[in-house]
């Protein structure tokens, strides 16, 4: 069974209709790559997946169950809404960590405040707040910045902050993980951490939808690609065949302009 | 020079007594103000229309006219117009009216500043909270409300200084702050009369008190500046 199933989705701001009819599945341990300029909707879709936006149309499962359905308002209720985003993980282009607290405090924060409804929090405080500080203290480590915990953002450099944001997606234990951009806000030479952290992420178990304009990062590491141009998927598949032998016009166009640019 | 050292005890029993009037207005409007303020504020940003349009009407009437009108119509208005003073008599009834027209004045004021601070935290530091599964109280709590301060501390700290100068200006209903004890002095007060250096001296006081204030505006944003907004 497909970990996410998107079927037909849809969504207008205003007169301008931002996707047209998306679908498209993942099977769990899959990473999907979503390449297509600026405007053609990529951003938008991954925002939708984390219930940022509401589609006007079309719906979403995860593990078969029904998260959203534009026809069903019953899918659409505020309260259960909080619930379903936990399915899913966001790593923004621009990190959006919380300057006031360190880098450990940033992974921990939402877990702990999660936790607190638990009985088992109100039963043994100490030992949850250990558990969870010892699993942020892991997710730091994994992502490379042990030296880094007690570090506020504005002490980290733009790829160091990326990575916390990673640490503190993981976290959660979303079932899908997504990256809008992770490296667009970053200096050249600081890219190559962060998608080394990504890459290193990649296991049978973790499903993950990359937003990226890096090309060759998106052939190397995911197992299906799809090209979006105006709202509409046009070109989905295989990694090497989409990036090099690309079919459709459009994708031969977007990727041209690409190598040009590089 | 003899005759000022003479008045000068008994001028400054007369002003520490109605500086601890205006310290007193000076505090109750605060702890009025404050929260009054973020009601307001959360008022003027509600998305039922209703509420903000007349959330923002009632700032307006209160910021765009005299404090000391204010003053004059929420202590005579009750009494001469409607003929049913609620005030009582005496200080404690001028003290209940100033007290009351400076609440309402402060907390518009302070409702402003409050609302730039809330709306001045940028947009992904609310959509980070929700993809974390937070709810929005939570989110206003944990996340922004620290970064709201930081944000207020400087223009808050100017609309504290001005209220404890504006507190002269209960003077106009005769409360008897310290404005009015130095004045006293120009007609007869104690066996002191003609003297007008008491209503000048009164201004020491209140440097001295904006001094102490500007010193703990200070330490707060030092506190505060062990992260970067």
């Amino acid at each position: 069974m497909a970990i996410l199933e998107v079927s037909n989705i849809r969504k207008s701001f205003g007169n301008v209709e931002v996707l047209k009819d998306i679908s498209f599945t993942m099977e769990k341990g899959e990473a999907l790559s979503i390449i297509g300029s600026s405007g053609s909707g990529k951003t938008t879709l991954l925002r939708c997946l984390n219930f940022l936006e509401r589609p006007d149309g079309g719906s979403i499962r995860v593990n078969g169950e029904k998260l959203f359905d534009a026809a069903d308002a019953a899918t659409q209720r505020d309260k259960e809404v909080r619930r379903k985003r936990l399915h899913f993980g966001l790593v923004f282009q621009s990190f959006n960590l919380f300057p006031q607290y360190t880098a450990l405090k940033n992974v921990m924060l939402a877990v702990e405040l999660l936790a607190k409804e638990t009985p088992e929090y109100k039963a043994d405080k100490r030992a949850v707040r250990e558990r969870i500080e010892a699993e942020a203290r892991a997710l730091l480590e994994q992502v490379g910045l042990q030296n880094r915990m007690q570090n506020y953002p504005w002490q980290l450099s733009g790829g160091q902050q990326q990575r916390v944001a990673i640490a503190r997606a993981l976290a959660l234990k979303p079932d899908i993980l997504c990256f809008d951009e992770p490296t667009s806000a970053l200096d050249p030479e600081l890219t190559g951490e962060v998608l080394r952290v990504i890459r290193s992420l990649k296991t049978d178990e973790r499903t993950m939808i990359i937003v990226t304009h890096e090309m060759e990062f998106a052939r190397d590491v995911s197992d299906q690609v799809i090209f979006m141009d105006g709202g509409v998927i046009v070109e989905q598949g295989d990694p090497a065949e989409i990036i090099n032998n690309p079919k459709e016009e459009r994708t031969i166009q977007f990727l041209r302009r690409f190598s040009g640019n590089e | 020079m003899q005759l000022f050292f003479q008045q000068f005890p008994i001028v400054v029993r007369s002003l520490n007594i109605g500086f601890l009037q205006t310290l007193k207005l000076f505090f109750v409007t605060l702890i009025g103000a404050l929260p009054l303020g973020l009601l307001i504020a959360f008022g003027s940003m509600s998305r039922v229309k209703p509420i903000s349009v007349l959330t923002r009407i009632a700032v307006w009437i209160v910021r765009g006219s005299p404090l000391m009108i204010q003053l004059l119509i929420i202590f005579y208005f009750p009494g001469i117009v409607l003929h049913k003073s609620i005030w009582g008599g005496g200080e404690a009834g001028r003290f209940a009216a100033a007290s009351t027209a400076f609440i309402i004045n402060y907390a518009c004021y302070f409702s402003e500043i409050y609302r730039g601070g809330i709306q001045s935290v940028p947009v992904g530091q609310e959509e980070a909270g929700l993809v974390l599964g937070m709810t929005k109280s939570q989110i206003f709590l944990h996340v922004k409300l620290s970064q709201v301060i930081k944000r207020i501390v400087p223009p808050m700290s100017n609309e504290i200084i001005t209220l404890v100068k504006d507190t002269s200006l209960a003077r106009i209903i005769a409360l008897q702050e310290i404005i009015w004890a130095g004045q006293a002095f120009m007609k007869s007060s104690q066996g002191i009369s003609g003297a007008i250096w008491p209503l000048f001296f009164t201004g020491v006081y209140y440097l001295i008190c904006n001094g102490l204030l500007t010193l703990l505006f200070g330490w707060v944003e030092r506190k505060l500046g062990y992260y970067k907004v």
